[in-house]
This record gives structure tokens, sequence and C-alpha cells, in this order.
């Protein structure tokens, strides 16, 4: 199968993926390593605090986002990494039971001025409920390869 | 000092301790969260830029994330024992400038540490808002990780 390289994602492009279940299991297992805060561990005890109930650790959002990401474009790609997250809201709770999908646009793609064998591609991310409310939202460039020629040759 | 909003300062620092990333764990959390070929194996990671297997960066602020639980718990748990009232444990709202400045590789130990940046209060009279600038270096010195993050912060009641 053709890889995906920086020429592949037209900038204005919004595409849709994903469908994660998300379990208190799951909302435990990552908070018990990562996050070990009462509204991420424990239904009775998160509802005396500000969460209101037990919520997923905003780390355990983030990394289901890229989880989808991964299986729906990146590992099928020429991706080498990301410099960093510019901005990430956490801006509704996610709770045991709610499904999550990715909304992806790409919002800029730009040859790398300091290495030619690579692009930069900004993305907006918005991670999406069963109800279709923005959970968390996200801004961020990933690195890809660019393609190579038909002679084979690089950028 | 205890540890509500009014408590907090800026330019307040603290380390959180190291953490070292074993390769078994880099790619288990990499199985889990972040597959991608650099991350899972060595032999992958050659063909990418990194040329051998570096941690995720999300593996690297979630690392960073349990160091600063832990923290918090630490203090929480000193004033607790001089029976001084705790504050609620807030949320956060998100954070901004998250930056992998250099891999994090198989072996290396990072050191993190914390340093409030700014206080604000908001709508909601009970909460302030903390804002601290969070780092990690590695075993030469290298900082390889930094963000700015918000939490929440409850306010000492009236």
């Amino acid at each position: 199968m053709d890889l995906l390289y920086f020429e592949d994602f037209p900038p204005g492009e919004v595409v849709e993926y994903g469908d994660m279940e998300v379990s208190a299991v799951r909302i435990r297992a990552f908070a018990e390593q990562f996050d070990p805060q009462p509204f991420h561990l424990d239904e009775s005890l998160a509802r005396e605090t500000m969460a209101g109930g037990l919520i997923a650790s905003g780390w355990h959002s983030a990394a289901m986002l890229m989880r989808m990401s991964c299986d729906h474009f990146l590992t099928r790609s020429a991706a080498q990494g990301s410099p960093g997250i510019d901005e990430l809201n956490w801006l509704r709770p996610v709770r045991p039971g709610d499904r999550l999908r990715v909304r992806r646009t790409t919002v800029n793609a730009r040859p790398s001025a300091s290495r030619p064998a690579l692009g930069i591609v900004d993305f907006s991310f918005e991670l999406v409920n069963q109800k279709g409310e923005v959970t968390m939202t996200q801004k961020n460039v990933i690195l890809f390869k660019r393609r190579p020629a038909a002679d084979g040759s690089a950028p | 000092m205890s540890l509500f909003y009014e408590d907090q300062k800026i330019g307040a620092a603290a380390a959180l301790g190291a953490h070292t990333f074993s390769r078994e764990s880099i790619i288990a959390f990499a199985l889990l969260y972040d597959p991608q070929p650099f991350h899972l194996s060595e032999e992958a990671a050659k063909a990418s830029i990194y040329g051998a297997l570096i941690a995720s960066g999300w593996h690297t602020a979630s690392v960073c994330m349990r160091l600063l639980i832990d923290w918090r718990d630490r203090s929480r748990a000193e004033r607790a024992a001089l029976g001084e009232p705790l504050p609620q444990l807030g949320v956060s709202p998100g954070f901004r400038d998250m930056r992998w400045l250099a891999p994090v590789r198989a072996g290396d130990t990072i050191a993190y540490s914390t340093r409030v940046e700014s206080l604000r209060e908001t709508k909601r009279p009970q909460w302030g808002l903390v804002s601290s600038r969070n780092i990690g270096v590695n075993q030469h010195g290298a900082e390889v990780f930094a963000f700015t993050s918000a939490v929440f912060w409850e306010r000492r009641p009236a």
C-alpha cells in the first residue's frame, strides 16, 4: 500500500474518523498509571468533587485522540513525529460510556525550510462525543516526508 | 504555608523527581496509544528521522503529570499532618506551548520540575487559575520537554 506523504494533506480538508468507546475500566487503568486523582479513579469519590462524577484524565483523552489518528492515517503515512502541541483545551468531561471520534481539519501545509525532505502540516483536531459535542480541541503540526520523485530521488 | 489559591506565589519552583524510560515501557505505551514505527522498535525507527527508538511525546507528558500529582499529594499530606484544612482539587481547562525539544530514548532519565508562571481569578468565585511552566531535563542536562499547564485552584473560604 502506498504511504501518505506531505503532499496528501491539502489545506482546508476536513475528515472524521474513529469510534472509541470509553469504559470505566480504561479510565481507571490510565489514571492509576499516570493521573491518580479521585475524579479519575472512583465514581463515589468523584461525585464529591468539582467533576461531579468519574471523568477520564485529560491526558487519556489526548492519548485516545492520538491512537485514533494512528489507526486512521498516521501508521500508513510517512509521518515523522511532531515538535509539540501549540494548545489543547479540555472543554467537556469524557465519562464512562461515551463514544469518541475525531474531526481533523488541515489548516496549513508548507515545505520545511531547514529540511527539504520534510513538509510541515498544521492540523486542528476536535474530539467529539456521541452527542456531537466537542470535548477537546488540539492544535499542532506533524512532520511528513515529502513524496519521492518518480525516479526515486528525494525532493 | 497552606495550599489554597491565595498561598500560591509566582516564581515558586519545585523539583518533581526523575523517571527512567525503559525500552519496555516506551513500547508498552506506544502499543496502547501511539503505535508509530519509531515508538515500537529499534529496527523500524532506523528508517525515521530519529534513527533510534524514542518515547511517544504523550508518554513523556503523562509521566510528568504523574510526578506532578505525586508531588502535590505529598504536599497535601504534609499540610494535613499539621491539621491544616486542604483545598478541594480542581480540574484543568487545558495547556499551551508543549514542546518536545529533543527525543527521549530508551534508558534516558528525565528530571521534571515546575514553576508557577501566573495567577488569575476566574468567573467562579470559589476557584482561581494557577498556570505553571513544567519542564523535563535529561541526564545530559538538555531540556527535552516543556509545557504550560493551567489548573483551577480553590480559594480560601472567606
